[in-house]
């Protein structure tokens, strides 16, 4: 039954050390040089070829990515002075319109003072010769009453 | 009668008992390299069938055996270090499949019903030539690592902090394959006593538990050879500043 034959009475036991040691070991270097040709040769291969692809491809999108930045930042400045360019633009034109709109109300301003001005003179003018004729006429008629007033002596 | 005799056929546990090939004047236990050269094997047939068609984009086996391989380089990364740990990787990583296969491979195929006339089937790593010679294996490798990375300063090692170290170091190099061989080999053994006898004793259920245990612990124990391999390597091939 139950047979716990340790040191085993006629032969073997469990510390029964023989052949089977190095034939063992033997096995066992024979197992790594089969498995590294079949199993770990050609695995790394393909998972570091793989490693490889990945991190090439990660450092490419990074180049990329950066690049990106870059040209974002420059757009970001040609898109500052493009804007400040129009604001430049647009306060000179403003400025510029504002200059003529005073030139052209100066202008206007002075016609307006020289006719005002002309058409006062006539005024005076004509105000004179209407009271020349006025006092003119009288004298006339001054003239006129006091000789009907007074007859001739 | 018959319940009674079927138990025992099933349950009885023999220890120490070998079957014994005869080859000129030399011999050898046969049951070890039967199961081993089955688990091999089957190992061997499942890495040929995985890496028969590789392809960049891992599919159903390759993926696991990918996995397999990674798990197997972080180990030796981790333990050996950058440096040298690919010339070092294949016998790490066949000393923890050996070793795993064996373990997995005792536990779960039921070996008993394969009768043999002296001895019985069981996990090569039960027996103590397997794991010596796996030991030794892991001794000669470190002194090879050390020697060849290093030449003879390969041996400032064992005066490293002061000199009082020597003969403890010397001592380690005897420790190591003990403690690496009887620590599985004992594991392993124990495992499938207790199986043994609880069977033996409570054929149903009862064991199950325990079988799972030793499932753990088989897995353990491989990890735990290989890990140590991998840490001597290390340790010799380690410069000192």
């Amino acid at each position: 039954m139950l047979a716990l034959n340790f040191f085993g009475a006629t032969e073997g036991g469990l510390f029964d050390i023989n052949a089977t040691l190095p034939l063992m070991a033997i096995q066992v270097v024979a197992l790594t040089y089969i498995l590294n040709s079949l199993f770990f040769k050609p695995v790394g291969n393909i998972v570091e070829k793989r490693e490889k692809f990945v991190s090439n491809n990660i450092i490419e999108a990074k180049n990329k990515l950066s690049e990106v930045k870059k040209l974002e930042a420059d757009l970001l400045t040609q898109l500052q002075s493009a804007r400040t360019e129009a604001q430049r633009i647009v306060s000179e034109a403003e400025h510029e319109s504002d200059l003529l709109y005073k030139e052209a109300l100066e202008l206007a301003n002075n016609e307006a003072n020289a006719s005002k001005e002309k058409a006062r003179l006539e005024i005076e003018s004509q105000t004179s010769v209407a009271r020349d004729q006025l006092s003119k006429q009288a004298d006339d008629l001054s003239e006129l009453i006091v000789n009907r007033l007074i007859p001739e002596k | 009668m018959f319940f009674n005799s079927l138990l025992t056929n099933f349950a009885a546990l023999e220890v120490g008992q070998h079957l014994y090939w005869q080859i000129g004047n030399i011999r050898l236990h046969g049951q070890v390299f039967l199961t081993s050269w089955i688990l091999l094997g089957a190992l061997l047939v499942f890495i040929s069938l995985g890496t028969k068609k590789m392809e960049n984009d891992p599919k159903g086996l390759q993926n696991l055996l990918e996995f397999l391989w990674d798990y197997i380089r972080d180990l030796a990364r981790t333990q050996i270090g950058e440096k040298v740990y690919r010339d070092w990787m294949p016998f790490i990583g066949t000393l923890f499949l050996f070793v795993f296969v064996s373990n997995w491979g005792g536990a779960l195929i039921p070996w008993r019903l394969i009768k043999l006339p002296s001895g019985e089937l069981g996990a090569p790593t039960a027996d103590i030539n397997t794991t010596i010679a796996l030991a030794l294996l892991v001794s000669l490798s470190y002194f090879y690592a050390g020697l060849s990375n290093k030449g003879w300063r390969y041996f400032e090692y064992y005066v490293h902090p002061t000199p009082i170290m020597l003969p403890f170091k010397i001592l380690e190099d005897f420790t190591k394959p003990l403690s690496l061989s009887f620590r599985l080999f004992g594991n392993i053994l124990a495992d499938e006593l207790v199986v043994g006898v609880l069977v033996f004793l409570v054929p149903l259920i009862l064991p199950i538990p325990v079988m799972f245990l030793g499932l753990f612990t088989s897995a353990i124990q491989a990890l735990i050879f290989a890990t140590l391999a991998a840490y001597y390597i290390g340790e010799a091939v380690e410069e000192h500043h």
